[in-house]
């Protein structure tokens, strides 16, 4: 389950970095339409952190650690929304260069939340 | 369709403002190496601080001036920047020396820091922040003055 939801949500974060990249590209604010793609992303976070705090009340361990464990889902919780909420007060192309860099940062944490659960 | 990459990026006027335009990206990743340096160093200082002392309290170090050129970044002004400026290099200063330490004498470090290996375990964006920084601080000035 929590695997599955890694997968879904780094390769979540790629597709909007990439859609964020394209319209920096194209010298474009982000838009009403990334703002919802930034939601549905920042929901697969907020999923994987209540499904990995399930996880860990069932008494499952991650294999490096409960507090990195929990530190990196708030982390990749908190990623995009707060690369969103500084390209509102960027209304030029580096607004959404930010949030295409939010979304590279989030599939490494994704990346590194993988490992520290399976070791 | 015409290249997006010949016309100059109009950079904000408003004086002194540095996290305008390429320094949002910068406050962006400023703000990533904080939280990975804080965090990092802080577990590590709380749980086994005695496995490798000097590796630990160099992250903490680290991350204090990735705060504070953070700070300056978003305060802006002329003495932010100058202020920021120096942060900067000495930041570039720090990743080279420890970069080089950590290549060199590997026993005296059992654990890596945010700087081992010029950043390497950071996709070198350690040692790549600064460089980009102090280009876009320079350019702050220049814009300032004319």
């Amino acid at each position: 389950m929590l695997d599955v939801l890694t997968l879904v949500t780094g390769v979540a974060a790629l597709l909007l970095a990439a859609w964020c990249g394209w319209a920096a590209y194209r010298d474009q604010p982000t838009k009403d339409w990334h703002f919802i793609g930034m939601a549905v992303v920042s929901v697969l976070a907020l999923v994987q952190l209540i499904v990995g705090i399930v996880q860990l009340a069932r008494g499952e361990e991650p294999a490096q650690g409960t507090t990195i464990f929990v530190a990196y889902l708030l982390g990749a919780f908190a990623c995009v929304p707060a690369a969103g909420f500084m390209s509102l007060g960027e209304r030029t192309r580096w607004g959404s260069v930010t949030v295409a860099a939010g979304g590279v940062v989030l599939a490494v944490l994704e990346v590194r939340l993988y490992d520290i659960w399976t070791g | 369709m015409t290249s997006g990459q010949a016309e100059v990026t109009p950079v904000e006027e408003k004086p002194a403002r540095l996290i305008g335009g390429p320094g949002l990206l910068l406050v962006w990743f400023y703000g990533v190496m904080v939280v990975g340096a804080v965090s990092r160093s802080a577990y590590q200082i709380t749980t086994e601080f005695d496995r490798a002392p000097l590796a630990y309290s160099l992250s903490a170090a680290a991350g204090l001036v990735y705060g504070f050129i953070t700070y300056s970044l978003v305060r802006g002004g002329e003495t932010a920047r100058r202020a920021a400026q120096v942060c900067c290099a000495a930041e570039l200063a720090g990743v080279l020396v420890v970069g080089t330490w950590t290549l060199v004498d590997r026993d005296a470090f059992p654990d890596s820091t945010v700087w081992s290996d010029y950043g390497m375990g950071y996709v070198f964006i350690p040692v790549l922040l600064p460089l980009t920084a102090l280009f876009w601080l320079r350019g702050a000035r220049a814009r300032q003055a004319g």
